[in-house]
């Protein structure tokens, strides 16, 4: 009881004094500890590829747009303004003045131009680089005719032209993503095959060291062109360090961020004590967690075997096995994303409805395979649905199987039903059409693919790229409204039964500051550190 | 002697050569496709072409072969497919906590084995030895990530005895090599307590309590001295039973050693690192195994190479 009542009065301490903290901008100084299990594997914007690499990538690099902090908002960046064609053909970039690369250089719009050309260019093995498609002189530098990409002008050391094959609603925020981050050429050339060891940005924070399989130093980019931002003076990144260990060192105050989030076997315990409410943060993620169904095979062929499908899960009790860590999914979208249609609440748990459906469509006797990623909370997620089908006559065996394993099985086509935990979609940017082509579109339904459903309906591909031709910022709504109900009618289709949006809880220590959608930013994941402030400092 | 050390290398060398074909042929059964990995969600076929062909992995089964043990006899273990750089340097660079690491395992090992084992040995039968030999059951079959995570919970956690994980000073080393050798000094226990049990039968220790010397020189001087011989040679092989350990012991102390490596790299199917480390620590499993017979004949001179 003691206990209880100094941990009350520490937590209303806390919320005292957070008011005040907000009243003026808080002051640089201090440090931050972030701990993850693996290994970064790249610095390299137009490399990395998860998520773990992004956060702090975006602290060393940054693009032409950007998103407002802890927000999907997009905002220019490195662009001070730009002006989009009536065709949508032709965006001009207008660059901030006095930007300065980490080694002391003014950034210039031919740096804008080297670094869309290094992500394109196949030499650079970018991961990225196919998002560029629409730019003009793409497919020349793809298939080996040129090196640089004719749609791409720099009339001045200020001003960028992008000239596009097609019009893309998606273009702002691709300039937004870190694959079109700037980069300084000659140090890329001086590093050479280290580039990705040895960053140099314009971003707030500021290379200095990695001590491989041990840790990466970042401090404060005093010349960031932002005034007073960043508030940290450092960041260390640590790595090899087991989250349930890093729990414990962040209790006894030595890290100050658990960066792979809370382990599932300490969640129910550090949530159900009180002293811990100020240091989780909690907040919506773009991620969606969902069973693929093989529309091109037998069962699921057949819509109202998939129809089924989804009205036979439990969702509900899915979210109870993740101890509430999510919410049950009604569609593809998550709610965090624009497009997602709050008055569509999809498929209802209904096993009576589900065997009806199943009776009408008369295949019979359904025994199927189900693949799961092998690493908990996966497998546990994969034996209720799997007891949910066999409750409605579906017999589903499951294959669990390394994430790699799983991923190459849905490539092939070779998977009747994957569960996509681990493996899930959290959207590279947000907006739904990046939920769309990769995922539920044809051009994802091929060999090697991710649309693990084989669903290609052409006539809805052909209304998203209708859709993602409005351009104009009066277009907009029509633009997310036509979204919506293509997502709509892809429900209708259901190749795939959503489960639940996963929600994220970042568990940080007292002396860091700032607001909980800092910790739990859409974009910076899992942390914005460029926002973030250490209470010792103020 | 030297036509032993020639035999015995070409053996080893024999060996190494099997080792890269298996690993070889391992990651070619794999079902997946380290393409796909690279190229991620939202590649073009294109894209995905294009990086095959860049790897070589559009050539036959055999000549892939070729090229890779071409490149392996000149020291060239490839390049990272997610890291972008060179696998040598790479593997190199975490070697040195690995190997810091098992010496602080065996030094713990024989630690806690052998005075455990004479301790048991003196008192054969006994409510001592009895405890001794249950205890060195426990820790031989006690999973490493349970009784790491165990010690970092008690001596780190609880106690602030040892720091929570990490690498860099002595009081990191502890705990981890603690975890990895329990298990042998379980073992070295068993050996010991056996080996001394028959030691202490001999004449020559009854002919020493003859002439009135103390029980401790007897048992140290003529016991202990004979009984350690089988159990110095057997140090060369740990390295193969560390190889393993080090994978989950290094997870579990944050240490950034080459089981690190090899965890991370199985995660996201890096073929070249998971080969890399293989080899090596292959190569370091052969070496361990050699010197243990080259070791052998010079501490018990009954044992001949032929």
């Amino acid at each position: 009881m003691k206990k209880l009542l100094i941990s009350a009065v520490a937590a209303l301490a806390l919320l005292a004094a957070a008011p005040l903290a907000m009243a003026d901008a808080p002051k640089q100084g201090g440090q931050a500890t972030v701990t993850f299990n693996n290994d970064l594997t790249t610095l390299d914007p137009q490399v990395g590829y998860d998520w773990q690499n992004w956060s702090v990538i975006k602290s060393i690099f940054d693009g032409l747009m950007d998103y407002k902090p802890g927000t999907t908002e997009l905002v220019p960046d490195l662009a001070e303004s730009y002006t989009v064609s009536d065709d949508g053909l032709t965006y001009t970039f207008k660059l901030r003045d006095g930007v300065k690369f980490h080694n002391g250089r003014t950034m210039t719009s031919a740096d804008v131009k080297y670094s869309f050309e290094r992500a394109v260019n196949p030499a650079t093995q970018s991961p990225g680089g196919g998002y560029f498609g629409m730019i003009a002189g793409y497919d020349d530098v793809v298939g080996g005719k040129a090196t640089t990409l004719s749609g791409i002008e720099t009339p001045d050391d200020k001003t960028v032209i992008f000239k596009l094959t097609r019009p893309d609603a998606t273009f702002l925020h691709l300039m937004a993503i870190n694959f079109g981050y700037v980069v300084p050429k000659e140090e890329v050339e001086k590093a050479g095959a280290d580039w990705g060891k040895k960053p140099v940005g314009t971003g707030a924070f500021k290379f200095v060291e990695w001590v491989p399989g041990q840790s990466i130093k970042l401090e404060r980019n005093k010349d960031y062109f932002r005034a007073g931002v960043p508030y940290l003076d450092g960041v260390t990144f640590e790595f090899g360090q087991d989250p349930t260990v890093a729990v414990l060192r962040l209790k006894k105050g030595e890290i100050d961020i658990v960066g792979d989030g809370i382990p599932p076997a300490q969640f129910a315990e550090l949530m159900a004590d009180p002293a811990n409410k100020p240091l989780i943060a909690e907040g919506d993620q773009l991620h969606t967690g969902y069973v693929t169904m093989n529309v091109t095979q037998p069962p699921f062929d057949n819509v109202k075997v998939r129809q089924a499908v989804n009205m036979a899960i439990n969702k509900d009790r899915i979210v109870r096995l993740i101890n509430n860590r999510g919410v049950p999914a009604s569609q593809a979208l998550p709610p965090a994303m624009p497009g997602y249609n709050p008055d569509n609440k999809g498929y209802g748990y209904d096993p009576e409805g589900a065997k009806k459906l199943l009776a009408e469509a008369g295949v019979g006797e359904i025994t199927t395979e189900l693949y799961v990623m092998n690493v908990d909370p996966n497998p546990r997620i994969a034996q209720a649905i799997q007891q949910d089908l066999a409750a409605v006559g579906i017999k589903a065996e499951i294959r669990s199987l390394a994430q790699a394993e799983v991923i190459a099985a849905g490539g092939a086509g070779k998977a009747p039903m994957i569960w996509s935990g681990g493996m899930a979609w959290i959207a590279d940017f947000p907006d739904p059409a990046n939920f769309y082509y990769g995922i539920l579109g044809c051009a994802g339904a091929v060999e090697g693919g991710w649309n693990w459903s084989r669903y290609c309906n052409k006539a809805l591909d052909e209304r998203a790229t209708k859709a993602d031709a409005m351009v104009k910022d009066d277009q907009k709504d029509a633009r997310i409204a036509e979204w919506k109900a293509i997502f709509d009618d892809v429900l209708k289709d259901a190749p795939w039964a959503p489960i639940f949006n996963e929600k994220r809880f970042t568990y940080h220590s007292e002396r860091l500051g700032g607001d909980a959608t800092l910790f739990t930013d859409p974009i910076h994941i899992p942390v914005n550190y460029d926002y973030i402030y250490a209470k010792d400092a103020q | 002697m030297l036509r032993y050390l020639a035999r015995r290398l070409a053996a080893s060398l024999l060996i190494l050569l099997g080792v890269s074909i298996v690993t070889f042929g391992l990651t070619f059964m794999i079902p997946a496709d380290p393409v796909a990995m690279i190229a991620g969600r939202n590649s073009t076929p294109q894209m995905r072409d294009n990086i095959r062909i860049q790897l070589g992995l559009d050539k036959p089964i055999p000549e892939q072969y070729a090229r890779y043990l071409g490149r392996l006899v000149t020291g060239n273990l490839g390049m990272s497919y997610a890291r972008k750089s060179e696998v040598g340097p790479l593997v190199v660079s975490r070697l040195p906590p690995t190997l810091l690491l098992m010496l602080g395992a065996i030094i713990a090992e024989l630690l806690i084995g052998i005075p455990a084992g004479i301790y048991a040995a003196t008192r054969r039968g006994r409510f001592a030895d009895k405890a001794a030999m249950t205890l060195s059951f426990v820790s031989v079959s006690t999973p490493q990530f349970v009784l790491g995570l165990t010690l970092l919970y008690l001596f780190a956690y609880l106690w602030n005895w040892f720091p929570l994980g990490g690498y860099g000073k002595l009081s990191n080393l502890i705990l981890p090599a603690l975890t990895l050798g329990l298990a042998g000094g379980g073992w070295y226990s068993r050996m010991m307590r056996s080996s001394m049990i028959e030691v202490l039968r001999n004449d020559y220790i009854r002919t020493a309590r003859a002439k009135g010397m103390s029980e401790w020189r007897v048992t140290m001087k003529h016991g202990f001295r004979n009984a350690i011989l089988p159990i110095v040679a057997m140090i060369g092989l740990d390295v193969g039973i560390f190889m393993s350990g080090v994978v989950v012991v290094e997870n579990v102390f944050g240490w950034p050693g080459i089981g690190q490596l090899m965890w991370q790299a199985i995660q996201s199917l890096d073929i070249p690192v998971i080969m890399g480390v293989t080899i090596v620590a292959a190569c370091f499993i052969v070496l361990g195994n050699l010197i243990a017979d080259l070791v052998s004949p010079l501490i018990d001179p009954r044992i001949r190479l032929r």
